[in-house]
């Protein structure tokens, strides 16, 4: 009942059932607390992560799916915590209570890598998955649009 | 004539009647936190510590000690900037640390948005200590007189000459360190900066909090973590009170891998009754084995409880006149409805709200060193740790909390009912155990908002002019079950709950008033009411800004030039200081601001409507006049309601932290958002009936209109902002509904099926 995968760019193997959430493995195994456990169905975004690049929601993902799978976790998204994302969300003063922040930065990573000219409304429909109880959607947003901005000039 | 204000329970006596009551809280002090005791200066390992609020190390870094609680408000960056500004100490050499529980700190506790408003004095005191104490020393060092020499950015000078605080503390001078003693006298004298002088206040100052709430390191109560420990996750009983462990079958549960066991809860203090909490190595595994554990209880009495026996009960309640707390009591109000031209009634309901705060409660308890150790985010350390040690048998001094960020607060964490079923467990294990519940367990275990009914009366003359207005309002009281030592009486002697009232004692002139808080016994009994964001105004505000609309159409004026009418300054409304200067006239000049900001009186397309509705905060000594106006889309054809924008006018005296007061009215406008049209459960056979984001659903980034929020320049006392904003948006939505449908919705939430109903019926 052991699974190895990649987190954060580094082999790990965990020793948990297979339908263990990875939300679970991530913490309680590994030991990384940043990935959050919100709803437990899928529904807030705390818990999001990526899997070979694309959001998912760990706490509804079997630790035996990720199997060999290169997963990154916020800890893991930029070397220094310095991400286009991560330098608007200080610049913005984003985070409230901040439980939900970690998902939420996931989340627009994906998105943003996805979809670089991303429209607000575009920024609507991928974020509306991740719920912020203090409701700081209105910096959210603005903190993804200067992100995207940043992150244009330096490909042109 | 608003007979209220001399004896409204401010928040403030409140926690002080606590203290003399001789409960063991540590804030008896009359003036709230006292920023001198314990002042001493130059201890043994050189540290500076003018007051046990800060110290200054060799290196002339301020350290800064914060015992409330973070939980998204940036308070820590607040106190710490009231404080260094008075301390002339520079930004960038200021440390926030938030403390563990401990006698000498007084009272923990943090809500009722008065974190800034309760500490800006005491801390620029402190702060202002740490400057003089500094300048004389300093001075010494430099061979001049204090008065010769000036303290700014972390020096003093003079004589063209400098030395750092950091150079400073430790020194010897005089053949011993730097010594200052503050007497009360000199602490109520002591200098405080003119507005021209501040530095950090109402400056942009990033929070210290935030960039570890972006990289993962932030560390929350669920992350904390202990060698040794064990994980627990209860299976909950049907009811909150009564019931009783009748078998546990644990046949399921052992085949779970990592499973380690039950243990059926034995809880002195009552918090958990009835409950099991299964065992296991790791969070999954525990959450899995509760699943798979099955046990058989004995109901309590609320396994037969409703919303609507609830909501029957308080009508029922309201409609006997003698029931309940006369908490303003005029002569005339009877007289006047007699003799009224027009009188207008009406009802208003709140369904049952919870908390969802994004991290689910948990604990983590274990023995270290001869006491009890409590890890977990608390907003109310002075009354939990108590119930903490009355449940684990021990003294208080035999409990410690050690403090964690909150992923949201919101008032929940005002109860620390969740550490218990932790402590206890730990103590039949005699292990380290981390309490975590699911989602659907934290919903369950909520002090949910209570259900409300309220019945509002107002009397008119021929000319339409107010003569009198009755408010009564009914619901579970929170204040009844945690403290019921902290409810005042009301003019008929009987007690109530300032936190399920307040909001009702408004500011507007209504001729003879009355004002009556009924407990909803049934509620009380079946349930655990909690304190949410904005309390008792939550649902009062609601209903009255509801009915002064009613009001103005019944007598044919313009809403906002009602409110303009009676927010007249005369009689009792004229406001005092400290924190009240201006009364009535100040929210009347939000009011007229919120107006002209969305364009009051102009044209609008057919199906959309203006609304407004005003709040004064919390509660008369500190009042955030607040004004909102919603402008709401109602498609006649569906019934569906789009809120297309909120403009808010807000003065809350001086702005200690602009950024981050914006934060909190974006934040609790959205929350007023949310509980007015998205949020909303019900009792249901003991239980709410909704426990997860399948069914119970908040406001998300698609549902957000467009917010434009103005702050009123002022130099007055600054005061709360966490929870104001949130009070003004349902009924500004509803008036606003009505304006553009004619349909008057009069429950909360509001939701489109109920314009289409009542369209229908019209038609």
């Amino acid at each position: 009942m052991t699974t190895s995968f990649k987190l954060n760019g580094k082999p790990v193997t965990v020793d948990v059932p297979d339908d263990t959430p990875l939300l679970w493995a991530i913490r309680d195994s590994v030991g990384l607390k940043g990935t959050k456990f919100g709803c437990g169905i899928g529904q807030c975004g705390a818990c999001t992560v990526h899997v070979e690049g694309q959001a998912v929601r760990s706490c509804i993902t079997p630790v035996i799916s990720v199997a060999d799978a290169a997963i990154t976790t916020i800890e893991g998204l930029d070397p220094a915590g310095a991400h286009p994302l991560q330098k608007a969300w200080i610049a913005h003063q984003v985070p409230q209570c901040g439980y939900c922040q970690s998902g939420q930065i996931m989340q627009a990573a994906a998105l943003l890598a996805a979809s670089p000219d991303a429209s607000d409304s575009e920024i609507v429909d991928g974020m509306n998955g991740n719920l912020c109880r203090c409701m700081a959607y209105v910096r959210i947003k603005k903190a993804i649009r200067a992100a995207a901005t940043e992150m244009k000039g330096a490909k042109a | 004539m608003n007979a209220l204000i001399p004896n409204m329970p401010t928040r403030r006596g409140f926690l002080v009647v606590a203290g003399a009551a001789g409960l063991s809280f540590g804030f008896a002090r009359a003036a709230g936190l006292d920023p001198m005791r314990g002042a001493r200066v130059g201890d043994a390992a050189g540290r500076f510590e003018p007051t046990i609020w800060f110290g200054i190390d060799k290196t002339g870094m301020v350290t800064v000690n914060i015992v409330r609680a973070e939980m998204g408000q940036h308070v820590g960056t607040a106190i710490a900037r009231i404080i260094a500004d008075e301390l002339e100490a520079p930004w960038d050499k200021v440390r926030i640390v938030h403390v563990d529980t401990d006698p000498k700190w007084g009272d923990m506790s943090t809500g009722g948005s008065w974190s800034v408003w309760q500490s800006f004095p005491p801390m620029s005191k402190a702060g202002a200590a740490g400057r003089i104490a500094m300048t004389e020393a300093g001075a010494k060092l430099l061979g001049l007189a204090p008065a010769d020499c000036m303290a700014r950015d972390g020096m003093v000078s003079g004589g063209g000459k400098s030395v750092a605080y950091g150079d400073i503390v430790g020194k010897i001078i005089d053949g011993k360190a730097p010594d200052r003693h503050f007497s009360a006298d000199e602490i109520a004298k002591l200098p405080i900066k003119p507005v021209a002088e501040r530095r950090l206040i109402g400056r942009r100052v990033d929070a210290a909090d935030i960039p570890a709430k972006t990289n993962g390191s932030a560390v929350y109560g669920i992350d904390a973590v202990l060698p040794g420990m064990v994980f627990a996750r209860p299976k909950m009983p049907p009811t909150r009170y009564g019931s009783k462990v009748k078998s546990i079958d644990e046949s399921v549960a052992k085949k779970i891998r990592g499973y380690m066991g039950s243990v059926a809860l034995d809880d002195p203090s009552g918090s958990v009754e009835g409950w099991v909490m299964a065992i296991a190595d790791s969070s999954a595994s525990a959450i899995a084995a509760a699943d798979a554990l099955k046990v058989e209880w004995v109901a309590g009495a609320a396994a037969t409880v409703s919303e609507k026996v609830i909501q029957d009960r308080g009508a029922a309640l309201l409609a006997d006149p003698k029931a309940g707390s006369l908490v303003i009591a005029d002569e005339g109000v009877d007289a006047a409805f007699k003799t009224a031209a027009k009188s207008v009634a009406a009802t208003y309901t709140t369904s049952s709200a919870l908390h969802f705060q994004m991290e689910p409660v948990n604990a983590l308890a274990a023995f270290i060193d001869g006491r009890w150790e409590i890890h977990t985010g608390n907003q109310w350390q002075t009354l939990n740790l108590p119930i903490i040690a009355k449940a684990l048998g021990v003294s208080d001094d035999k409990v410690i909390m050690r403090t964690y960020l909150l992923g949201g607060g919101f008032g929940r964490r005002l109860n620390g009912d969740y550490a218990v079923p932790a402590a206890l467990t730990a103590k039949a294990l005699g292990k380290p155990v981390k309490m975590v519940m699911t989602r659907a367990d934290d919903a369950r275990f909520d002090s949910f908002r209570s259900p409300s009914v309220q019945v509002l009366r107002m009397a008119l003359d021929k000319d339409g002019k107010v003569l009198a207005m009755e408010h009564a309002a009914t619901a579970g009281w929170p204040t009844q079950v945690l403290a019921p030592g902290f409810l005042p009486k009301g003019k008929n002697g009987v007690p109530y709950d300032p936190f399920a009232i307040s909001g009702a004692d408004h500011w507007y002139n209504v001729g003879a008033h009355r004002v009556r808080a009924v407990m909803n016994d049934v509620a009380n009994a079946s349930f655990r009411p909690g304190w949410l964001r904005s309390v008792g105004p939550g649902w009062t505000n609601w209903a009255l800004e509801s009915f002064i609309d009613e009001t103005a159409h019944a007598a044919g004026v313009d809403p906002v030039a009602l409110r303009v009418t009676m927010l007249d300054g005369s009689g009792g409304n004229g406001g005092a200081p400290p924190s009240a200067v201006g009364g009535a006239l100040r929210q009347r000049a939000v009011v007229k601001r919120a107006a002209a900001m969305a364009g009051w009186g102009k044209d609008l397309p057919e199906g959309v409507g203006l609304g407004l509705a005003t709040s004064f905060g919390q509660e008369r000594d500190m009042p955030t006049w607040t004004a909102c106006v919603a402008r709401v889309r109602v498609d006649k054809k569906t019934g569906a309601i789009k809120v297309e924008k909120l403009s808010l006018a807000v003065d809350a005296g001086t702005i200690v932290d602009p950024d981050g007061a914006l934060a909190q009215v974006e934040g609790a406008t959205l929350w007023g958002l949310s509980l007015a049209m998205f949020e909303g459960t019900s009792f249901s056979n003991g239980q709410v009936a909704d426990t997860n984001l399948d069914s119970y659903t908040p406001v998300r980034m698609a549902d957000v209109p467009d917010l434009d929020i103005e702050f009123i320049d002022s130099a007055e006392p600054p005061v709360g902002l966490g929870e104001p904003a949130t009070t003004v948006v349902a009924p500004a939505i509803a008036n606003a509904i009505f304006a553009a449908s004619g349909v008057r919705l009069r429950h909360l939430p509001m939701l489109g099926t109920d314009v289409m109903r009542s369209l229908m019926k019209t038609a």
